[in-house]
């Protein structure tokens, strides 16, 4: 059975990881990713887990060591923030195109400058076109099953893609929740051994990584995205399967209240339980309010989130990054494309909030929603905001 | 649109476009696009091979007599065979098209 500890969810994620038995970790330390990373120092240099620790001594080698050891063979685990992702991000390109299923759990936090360790999702945004599967997790028991989800799904002969799974720095990374940690034979039944289909094999050599030119390359990147697109219905079937052995369910858009919402905020992460303490309270005052909140960033749940949203007259966006294109957030321009394409067409307003660890609160969940509804009375054109940005 | 632009469907590349056939390479012109080819004068040539190490791609092999023979399949024309032989035996003349 599993346990139910209080434990810091960083460390939890570490021993998560030590349960997957992965034979490679490679990473360098940057805030709020740190307690991972050094949790797992300390499991191999106590000999609790038989892995080989890479200490690198950048982000870039980081994900370098993950793509050797990937291709050779090895289950491999990373983890970085913001920063640290931005420089390992030219390898992460080819991970994904090398079809290797590394796995990274990204510690949420904001881009520089101004210097900010604190949460948002810029780093998230910054891994939107990189061709790795992306999950979000809302809380640590999240975070636990979607690392355990993340090594399903990514070596699975049917995906072989690299998998990231968010968590919001310092609000989850950082805090100790009751978490039910899984037994070594729950994962082992959840998560067979890895077999790679192709490998760096001295008895049978083979070129990983060659140069395409123009007369492959693009017929490579089909046959990526022809790849990414697949990946869905064993993302969907893995967390069946998690439902069997754990008893926990999980959606690629989990909702709360929306079933006949007139109202629905879309959240990411961890926020999403501050939403939904605000969503309580608004139905308590006969507002029909509702959550959907997206657990699965990439490949995107299109039919899933049209479900979600698809009886609501207002949509408020609800994002911690900006896209600087002037007309509204990155998260909020996808999502609108979704609504277009499917014939939808209610009002969205986007906020964006949470910038660089700037709490948001129930309150402005509330606020949001009358926004919201004021400006669809007035027929405002829709557009963005920077919550509480102060004048 | 689907105009045959590619060299193969993309169905039938493997994992990651990685290659499994070891050594292809070989197969691949490179000699398609040159300006200028090299031409040796074997009345100069003194068999040291230099030609033959430093061209970057695999335009000489060497013969049975010593002396080394050009392959123009793979010869881009870059010119550094003409520019290291010691004794100025090889020539770029300008290709005729």
């Amino acid at each position: 059975m599993a346990r139910r500890v209080g434990m810091e969810v960083s460390i939890a994620a570490a021993e998560t990881v030590a349960l997957l038995d992965v034979d490679v970790v490679a990473a360098y330390p940057i805030t709020p990713q740190t307690h991972i990373v050094e949790h797992l120092s300390e499991l191999v240099a106590d000999g609790q887990l038989d892995a080989e620790f890479v200490p690198v001594e950048s982000e870039h080698s980081a994900m370098s060591v993950c793509v050797g050891a990937a291709a050779a063979g090895a289950r491999t685990f990373t983890s970085t923030s913001s920063q640290g992702y931005a420089l390992m991000v030219e390898i992460c390109y080819i991970a994904s195109s090398l079809r290797l299923p590394i796995v990274m759990a990204l510690a949420n936090r904001s881009m520089s400058a101004p210097i900010s360790i604190w949460n948002d999702h810029a780093d998230m945004m910054l891994a939107r076109d990189t061709g790795w599967i992306q999950t979000v997790a809302e809380n640590g028991q999240e975070v636990v099953d979607l690392i355990m989800h993340a090594y399903r799904v990514a070596e699975d002969h049917r995906v072989l893609l690299p998998v990231i799974v968010n968590l919001d720095g310092f609000i989850l990374t950082h805090m100790i929740e009751p978490i039910q940690l899984p037994t070594k034979e729950e994962v082992q039944a959840y998560v067979p051994p890895y077999k790679p289909l192709l490998r760096l094999d001295p008895d049978n050599p083979v070129t990983i990584g060659p140069v395409g030119v123009p007369e492959v390359y693009t017929e490579a990147k089909k046959a990526q995205d022809e790849a990414i697109k697949n990946a869905k219905p064993v993302i969907l079937e893995a967390w069946d399967e998690f439902e069997k052995i754990f008893g926990r369910k999980y959606k690629p858009i989990e909702t709360y209240k929306a079933e006949d919402a007139e109202i629905i905020l879309v959240t990411v992460g961890s926020i999403s339980e501050t939403a939904m303490r605000a969503v309580d309270r608004m139905r308590a005052h006969g507002k029909r309010v509702g959550l959907a909140r997206i657990r699965l960033f990439r490949p995107f749940p299109v039919e899933e989130f049209v479900d979600a949203v698809r009886g609501a007259k207002l949509i408020g966006v609800v994002e911690r990054a900006l896209g600087f294109n002037g007309y509204t957030g990155p998260l909020c321009a996808e999502l609108k494309s979704v609504l277009f394409d499917n014939g939808l067409n209610p009002y969205v307003w986007n906020f964006i909030a949470g910038l660089g660890g700037r709490d948001v609160t129930v309150e402005d969940f509330e606020e949001m929603a009358e926004c919201l509804e004021v400006k669809a009375n007035k027929n405002e054109p829709m557009g963005y905001e920077i919550v509480n940005a102060r004048e | 649109m689907a105009k045959e632009t590619g060299i193969c469907s993309w169905k039938e590349l493997a994992l990651g476009t990685a290659i499994l056939t070891p050594g292809n390479a070989s197969e691949l012109k490179t000699g398609d696009w040159r300006s200028m080819r090299p031409v040796v004068d074997y009345e100069k040539c003194v068999k040291c091979g230099r030609c033959y190490i430093l061209c970057p791609d695999m335009v000489y092999s060497p013969r049975d007599d010593g002396y080394y023979e050009l392959n123009y399949y793979y010869c881009k024309g870059c010119g550094i065979c003409a520019h290291e032989c010691p004794k100025g035996a090889i020539e770029m003349v300008e290709e005729e098209r």
